[in-house]
Order: C-alpha cells, then sequence, then structure tokens
C-alpha cells in the first residue's frame, strides 16, 4: 500500500527535505553469502551488443534528415554580447536555422566563462555548421575577469553562502592538545572525459518530443526539458538505451539538448547536437579544485580531540559547492570539529559531479593529514584510524558499518610494507599507504519495476533506467532470477526509454543498485506470488506449500515438480505482470558506504617519478550481487584517481581563462600501461536494516581514498608530506626538498615516545 | 566529388561521391552505417576508431577515406573473433565505448603474437583509452583469449 512520508532525500551527500511517496518493503532479506544467482559472477548481459559495436549509442542515432548543430562559445571568461549578425551565417549554403541568447534555454547573453555557450547553428553536415559559426559577427563587451578562487572568496563573490559547522568546542580542544599537526591541501581540476561526448539528437513527431540522449538521468531530462520548453512532461520522451561513460557529467540535459530541441522545432527537422573532444574538455563540466587549511589536534596515545578545516571550492561560473568538509565531520569519531566551506564564483567552466564530488578531494587532505599525525606521533597509521574509530554518524546510528572488518582484511596488505619498504636503494625508494573512505551510497525511494512473464516461462524485467557502463542490466536481471527461481539466462531487462517503463532513480551518488535492486526484487516477488497462485489452482494445492526453483514449480512435499513454463502456458499469448516498488530508508539511521586502501608505491628521488606497484582495495558496501561487476567498478575507480593522483590535471590560462589541456593529448589519462596491481576485496554482508536487498552502491566509494593512499605510501618511502594534487614531479621534488630541509633541522622527531 | 572504392571485410563498396577530406571513420559510419567503429576525440589520441588497413590498426578518424589503399577491417568484421567472447567473460566491457577498437587492437595483436606477454600487450593496447578503467580486465581477456 503505498504511504505519503516526509523524510530527507540524498544524492551525492546533498539532503533535502522532501514529502514521498513509497510503498512498504515487505520482503525478508536473504541470507548473506553467495545465492543461486546473486552474490555469484555474472558476465553482462549485454556485454555481447557493445562488444560486437551492435549496441546503438546516441552517437549512433543518424535519422533521416537529420541537421547538424554546432554550439558557438564565448572566447571570453567573461562577457556580454552587445550585438550579434546572423546574416552572414544565414547566407552559407546548408545553413537551416540559428539560434541566438535566449532563444533556448542555456544559451546566454552573459558568458561568464571561455566557452560559454551563446548560439547555435543548425545545417546539413557539421562541417557547414561550424563554418556559419565563424561567419556570426559578434560584438562583446568585456566584464570583469576573476579566476583565483580565492581572490574571489576576497571579494565576496561566492556561489553560496559560506558553510558553517561546530561540534564540541574546537579551540578549546585544540588548545588542550598534545600534538597538533596543520597543513595546506589543493586539489587540482579533473575533467570527466567520458568517451562519449555529451550529445541529443532531438525530433519533433506530432507534438511529443523525443529526445535521444547520453544521460544518466532519464527523468531528470523528461522533468527539465518539458519545464525548459513548457511542455507537459508526458510530451517528452528520452531515450538512452546505451550510453558511453557519464562519472557524474550527465545528470541534467544540458545546453546542448535544448539547442538540438529548439533547433528541430525551427527547421521540422531532427537535430544533432553533440560536443566535440575538446568542447568536452572546455565546457562540459569538471571536478572543481579545492583549498583545503586543515588542522588535527590530538593526544600523545593518539585519539584525535580536535579537527578543523577551512575549504574554499573553485566552483566555477555555476554548479554546486560540494561537501569537501563531509570526510573531516563524518570518518573519525572526534567530539570537536568545525568547519567553514567557501564556494568561489570564479569565471572558469562549472562544477558538476564528478564520482564522490567533495569527498573525493575532502579525503585527500584529511588523510593525508592524519598519516601526518601518525608520523608525528610515531603511531602506526592503522592503529591510529582504529584508535579513532567512529561509532556513530554525529550521535545518529549506522544501517550497517564492517569498516573495522576492512581493517582487519587490510591487515595482510598492510603487512607487506616491511619487505615492500625493504626493496628500496638509493635511488628508488618504495613505502606502502593506507587511508580509509567514507560515503554515501544508500539510494532511496521512489523507484518502481514491473516484471513480465511470457508463456515460454521467460522474464522481463521493464524500468525506464538507464545502464551507464556499470552493469546495471545484470544485476536487475540477476536479482529478478534469483526471486523468480529461474536461471539467468531467462531473464532480459528492458529499459533506456521513458515511454516505456515506470519511473527509475538517477544513475548517481552509488544509488542505482540500491535503488532499483529492491524495486526488481519487489516486481519479480509480485510476478512470483501470481504464478505460485496459478500453479495451486492448477493442482489442487496450498499455494503456501509451493516454490519455485531452477524454473520449476515444486511442491515441498514433491507431489508438484512442474516446469514453470507449464504453468505460465496457461496464459496462452498473454503475459503476467508484476510490479515492484523501493521502501523506504531506514528512518533516523545513516546508510554510508565504507572502505580502506593500501597502496605501494616506487619513488625516484632523483627525478620525481611515481609508480604506483599495487593498491589492495576493501570496501563495505552490504550485499555484493555480482562479484565480477563489483571487481570491475573497483578496479575502474582506482584508475581514474590514479589518473587525478599522477597525471591528470585541467590547465587555464591564468591571463584569458582559457583552457590549454583540450585534447587527450594534453589532457593526461591512464592508458593499460600505468596500472597497478588491483587487488579488491569486499566484507559482503547484508545491510540488514536497508531494503529487501541489503545492497549499497559502489560506484564512487573505490575512487576516494587512493589519492591519500599514493601519498601516504610516498612518506612511508620518502619522508615527503605531498600536499598537492596531481603529485607532479614538482610537487614531489618540493616535498623532497622540504623534508630534507626539516630532517636537517630536527624538526620531525617523533614525539609519541617522549 | 570522387568516388572511394573500398573492401571492407571482404566486401567492395562504392562510395560515389565522397568528399575530399572526408574521413575513413566517417564514410565507414555515415556511409556504409558501420556503426560499431565509435569516434571518441576525432583526433587520433584516443584509440576508439581503431580499424585494420591490411591487418595494421589504423585510426579511422585522421585517416583520410579518399588515401585508404588496403583491405578494411572493422569490428563488424570481428564479431566472430574468439576475443569478443573473452571480452565479455573477463568482464572487460563497462561502458563499451571503447570496445570495438580495442578489440579491433587486440586482434591485430593476437594475430601477429598469439600469446602475448602482459608487458606486449600493455604496449600494444597503450594507445586504446577507457575511461571506466577496463584495463585489468582486457589484459585478463588478451591472456585468456583462446580458452
Amino acid at each position: 500500500m503505498a504511504r505519503l512520508i516526509r523524510t530527507e532525500k540524498e544524492v551525492e551527500g546533498r539532503y533535502e527535505e522532501v514529502w514521498l511517496v513509497v510503498e512498504e518493503d515487505t520482503l525478508d532479506q536473504w541470507p548473506a553469502g553467495p545465492r543461486r544467482v546473486v552474490g555469484r559472477p555474472a558476465a553482462r548481459k549485454d556485454g555481447p551488443e557493445r562488444a560486437r559495436g551492435e549496441a546503438r549509442y546516441t552517437a549512433d542515432i543518424l535519422l533521416p534528415g537529420m541537421l547538424h548543430a554546432a554550439i558557438l562559445r564565448s572566447p571570453h571568461a567573461h562577457a556580454r554580447v552587445k550585438r550579434i549578425d546572423f546574416a552572414p551565417a544565414l547566407a552559407l549554403p546548408g545553413v537551416r536555422g540559428v539560434l541566438g541568447p535566449g532563444d533556448a534555454p542555456g544559451l546566454v547573453d552573459e558568458a561568464g566563462f571561455n566557452g560559454a555557450p551563446v548560439a547555435a547553428v543548425a545545417a546539413d553536415t557539421y562541417g557547414q555548421a561550424r563554418r556559419a559559426l565563424r561567419a556570426i559577427e559578434i560584438e562583446w563587451e568585456p566584464l570583469e575577469v576573476v579566476l583565483d578562487p580565492e581572490d574571489a572568496v576576497a571579494k565576496g563573490l561566492l556561489t553560496v553562502e559560506p558553510r558553517r559547522y561546530e561540534r564540541g568546542d574546537f579551540e578549546q580542544a585544540l588548545a588542550g592538545a598534545d600534538v597538533v599537526v596543520e597543513g595546506t591541501y589543493r586539489t587540482q581540476t579533473v575533467l570527466h572525459n567520458s568517451l562519449e561526448t555529451h550529445q541529443s539528437v532531438c525530433e519533433w513527431i506530432g507534438d511529443t518530443l523525443h529526445v535521444h540522449t547520453s544521460t544518466q538521468y532519464i527523468w531528470g531530462v523528461r522533468a527539465a526539458v518539458a519545464e525548459g520548453l513548457g511542455l507537459p512532461q508526458d510530451k517528452v520522451r528520452v531515450v538512452c538505451e546505451y550510453m558511453g561513460g557519464g562519472f557524474g557529467s550527465k545528470n541534467d540535459p544540458g545546453e546542448y539538448t535544448f539547442v538540438a530541441a529548439e533547433l528541430a522545432r525551427r527547421t521540422g527537422r531532427p537535430v544533432r547536437c553533440g560536443l566535440t573532444r575538446r568542447e568536452e574538455n572546455t565546457a562540459a563540466g569538471n571536478r572543481n579544485g579545492t583549498i583545503q587549511r586543515l588542522v588535527v589536534g590530538a593526544r600523545f596515545d593518539g585519539t584525535i580531540v580536535a579537527l578543523g578545516g577551512e575549504f574554499v571550492n573553485a566552483v566555477g561560473w555555476s554548479g554546486w559547492c560540494s561537501s569537501t568538509e563531509g570526510p573531516m565531520q563524518m570518518l573519525y569519531a572526534c567530539d570537536n570539529v568545525r568547519t567553514l566551506t567557501h564556494g568561489a564564483k570564479v569565471n572558469t567552466p562549472p562544477m558538476k559531479a564528478f564520482r564522490a564530488p567533495g569527498f573525493v578531494e575532502g579525503t585527500f587532505g584529511l588523510e593525508c593529514l592524519i598519516d601526518e599525525l601518525a608520523a608525528t606521533l610515531a603511531v602506526d597509521p592503522l592503529e591510529l584510524r582504529r584508535r579513532n574509530y567512529a561509532s556513530s554518524n554525529d550521535g545518529k546510528p549506522y544501517s550497517s558499518k564492517s569498516l573495522d572488518e576492512c581493517y582487519a582484511l587490510a591487515e595482510k596488505h598492510w603487512e607487506r610494507r616491511h619487505e615492500v619498504r625493504s626493496r628500496s636503494d638509493e635511488t628508488w625508494r618504495y613505502g606502502v599507504g593506507m587511508a580509509s573512505q567514507i560515503w554515501y551510497g544508500g539510494g532511496g525511494p521512489p523507484s518502481y519495476a514491473w516484471t513480465r512473464v511470457g508463456s515460454d516461462g521467460r522474464v522481463s524485467v521493464i524500468t525506464a533506467m538507464q545502464d551507464i557502463g556499470t552493469g546495471t542490466r545484470t544485476a536487475m536481471a540477476q536479482i529478478a532470477a534469483e526471486e523468480l527461481g529461474v536461471p539467468l539466462d531467462r531473464v532480459d531487462v528492458v529499459l533506456g526509454d521513458s515511454a516505456r517503463g515506470p519511473y527509475a532513480s538517477i544513475s548517481a551518488g552509488s544509488s542505482t543498485l540500491p535503488s532499483m535492486g529492491p524495486a526488481v526484487r519487489a516486481a519479480a516477488a509480485d510476478a512470483k506470488r501470481q504464478i505460485l497462485e496459478l500453479a495451486a489452482q492448477r493442482h489442487s494445492v496450498d499455494q503456501g506449500d509451493l516454490d519455485i526453483v531452477d524454473g520449476s514449480v515444486v511442491s515441498a512435499d514433491g507431489t508438484v515438480s512442474t516446469a514453470l513454463e507449464e504453468v505460465v502456458g496457461l496464459l496462452g499469448p498473454a503475459q503476467l505482470l508484476g510490479k515492484g516498488a523501493r521502501g523506504p530508508n531506514p528512518a533516523g539511521m545513516s546508510v554510508l558506504t565504507f572502505g580502506v586502501q593500501v597502496a605501494e608505491v616506487a619513488v625516484d628521488v632523483e627525478t620525481g617519478e611515481v609508480r604506483v606497484l599495487r593498491v589492495a582495495a576493501i570496501h563495505d558496501v552490504g550485499r555484493i550481487v555480482n562479484p565480477l561487476g563489483a571487481e570491475s567498478q573497483v578496479e575502474g575507480g582506482i584508475i581514474q584517481a590514479i589518473g587525478h593522483t599522477l597525471s591528470e590535471e585541467r590547465l587555464l590560462d591564468p591571463e584569458t581563462g582559457r583552457t590549454l589541456t583540450t585534447t587527450l593529448e594534453s589532457y593526461r589519462m591512464p592508458t593499460i600501461a600505468d596500472v597497478p596491481e588491483i587487488v579488491a576485496e569486499f566484507v559482503d554482508r547484508p545491510d540488514e536494516h536497508l531494503t529487501n536487498l541489503g545492497s549499497k552502491g559502489l560506484g564512487e566509494p573505490p575512487i576516494i581514498p587512493t589519492a591519500a593512499a599514493i601519498a601516504n605510501a610516498i612518506r612511508d618511502a620518502t619522508g615527503a608530506d605531498v600536499h598537492e594534487l596531481p603529485i607532479s614531479r614538482e610537487e614531489l621534488l618540493r616535498a623532497l626538498e622540504e623534508a630534507r630541509r626539516r630532517a636537517a633541522d630536527g624538526a620531525k622527531e617523533p614525539v609519541g615516545t617522549r | 566529388m570522387p568516388e572511394v572504392r573500398l573492401v571492407v571485410n571482404g566486401a567492395e563498396h562504392v562510395v560515389a561521391d565522397a568528399p575530399v577530406g572526408m574521413s575513413l571513420a566517417q564514410l565507414l559510419r555515415e556511409e556504409l552505417g558501420l556503426i560499431g567503429t565509435k569516434t571518441a576525440c576525432n583526433e587520433g589520441h584516443c584509440g576508439a576508431c581503431t580499424v585494420q588497413v591490411d591487418g595494421v590498426p589504423v585510426l579511422s578518424c585522421i585517416t583520410l577515406a579518399h588515401t585508404v589503399e588496403g583491405e578494411v577491417t572493422t569490428i563488424e568484421g570481428l564479431r566472430e573473433h574468439p576475443l569478443v567472447d573473452a571480452f565479455v567473460r573477463a568482464d572487460a566491457v563497462q561502458c563499451g565505448f571503447c570496445t570495438p577498437g580495442q578489440i579491433v587492437s587486440a586482434a591485430a595483436l593476437v594475430a601477429s603474437n598469439p600469446e602475448p606477454t602482459r608487458r606486449e600487450i600493455r604496449h600494444r593496447m597503450a594507445g586504446n583509452l577507457c575511461r571506466c578503467g577496463t584495463y585489468p580486465k582486457i589484459e585478463e581477456a588478451i591472456l585468456t583469449w583462446r580458452d
């Protein structure tokens, strides 16, 4: 039965209080451990079509009569359009339509960053559209440019009011601490660079707008496009069957969707609008840079008594001020915490969510600081983390937490440090470092799924969600197969179309599995109940005695054993429909994910070269549905993290705000040759308070602690405290020099033995 | 506009009106409908558009269609290659956008060296970027492609 509740809804660490209609979650969780299908490795349901090049991405939607749109972007970091003349562009061959500032949501007359979209052209070919862009006559009025985030904070240029948090008495606790360690940490701007760029193809059929788009949130695009164009939501159909990566950057429609939709309306033709790789690196959003001034006070025994941080998020011209302070508030037991966070509004490209936004940056600062504290106290870093183990989230109980077991599983990797260090010689120093992780990832309602069981005993799971490459189809099929008692190969998942299935969760915030999985299980259970009702009548037995096992309907006493298709065959040409919804999250509890990673590195102290040799990751995300897919998520997260730790950095011209790293040659992402040995382990215990499934999300947790684990391994190897991402050779040589000076001054004697 | 004659996956194709400057990738995708070849950067940096010309991996996004003289093999011509199954088995496919290019590169590798070492795989596959980070699984797939 539907129930109305008032609850907190969390996405990417942002909470809002909302009314929610939920349905009760009446199913008991399955016992822990691998089951017949769930908890066992499964190859991807959609692996073959993707590998064979048959899967049709938005990039592959080529409609008859389709026009190509190109977007005119500001060459200034901050300027206003004074005059714009499209006549020379309209005179060019192939040009079919133009849009100026205000003609479509997203096209603006005040460009707040170099690359901001201001106008667009549709032409028969993309080349003609680009040529026409160059012919548009445009006069700019330059406005004041602020690129430095601290400059912006000083001038009061903020995206939101400063965010203050305090518990306990920070000042007093810090004053009373035996040891105080301080540090300033900086993280860089990082680009998502999904291999499929942001793009949409829009087409009007009757009064309905069909939007093919590469998105992480079909329903969010539907709502935003409807609102932006003044349409009823049901007059917007959003389709995304396969998409080529998002990592947080594809949660909303973007100007390209509105440009395609409006040009399609004006020309009466389908219009494609896709970003080039260079636009992707200039204007598609990014993980923002941060400056973090952090301090920790502790007792000699390692008990942390005070944590403080002042954070500046260089948000850019738009975007949100993510929770860089979150890890400091949540990861450790500490009664006295004070944070202050500024979101600087600067004339740089917009912040967009990027795989655990805020927590990736904040965990780098915090976990380096904690390791520096361990070095200062001469306490083992693992022991220090255990001594400050948090047993509640600011007083709120956890729905489940097995970080202690992650630590126990990490011991064997941590023990390797003695052998690893012993490989060091004068030039190459070896070391091992660790860092912990906390993050959200509990998902939530609303999310719905249907199951359709045909008379041949095959099952379709139908829900209008998207599979962004995380293995969603496979996990959903496993859950339905498990509940229905049928082999995995009898289940297909139909998704990716707002007109063909019920509302489904965003694929962001590690929420897909914990939001959708329980709804799919409920839908499968509903279908199963109906099948057993049929079988009970057909065989004149009590429904309670029946079950479905390996595709057969069987009774407890063995008198009934009949193939599923014989029961559902009674439906003839028809089908049986099951319906399921995601129940509420546990009231009054914090649903969080945890983990720890141990990194091994080699550092050339002469050149500053860092090689990551091995990363062991142990995460606690509740029940694991597909161990093979889970391992892939961990590997992918760590590899992306190695990118932002060692090589990736979006560079801007400090004078003009123009992006300098616009290609995949200058923006250096990891290749197969940069990948260390990666070991992925899981606690794999269902969260007994969370849904009928007990699973949390895994998309984001693995990317969170890697940078700090690598930095801490560098400290272990060399004594150098790196404070900046990426850990360039310049930064490493600076830190090495600082460590040498400190050693010469004798300033960093451990104090713990005093 | 001069015509292009090409042998693709064993079949001859004639495109009568290919504009000069058209890339091989564009011709394959837009003229021949072979959409398995993806373009992700369109400037030769990522490897997603890899096809083979006479068995040699080539970046089709920066290859002019009119200059191609050899026989072209795309992912559509490699669909029955054991590497496809090996990639799926090893879970070397996440979003899958780079995967066809990876398989085309890998197929050229195993054709010339059926038992490559990890080191050789890393060397020969380093031109194919994967943002999802399937690299360990790609290595696994190529090591086990004949299993």
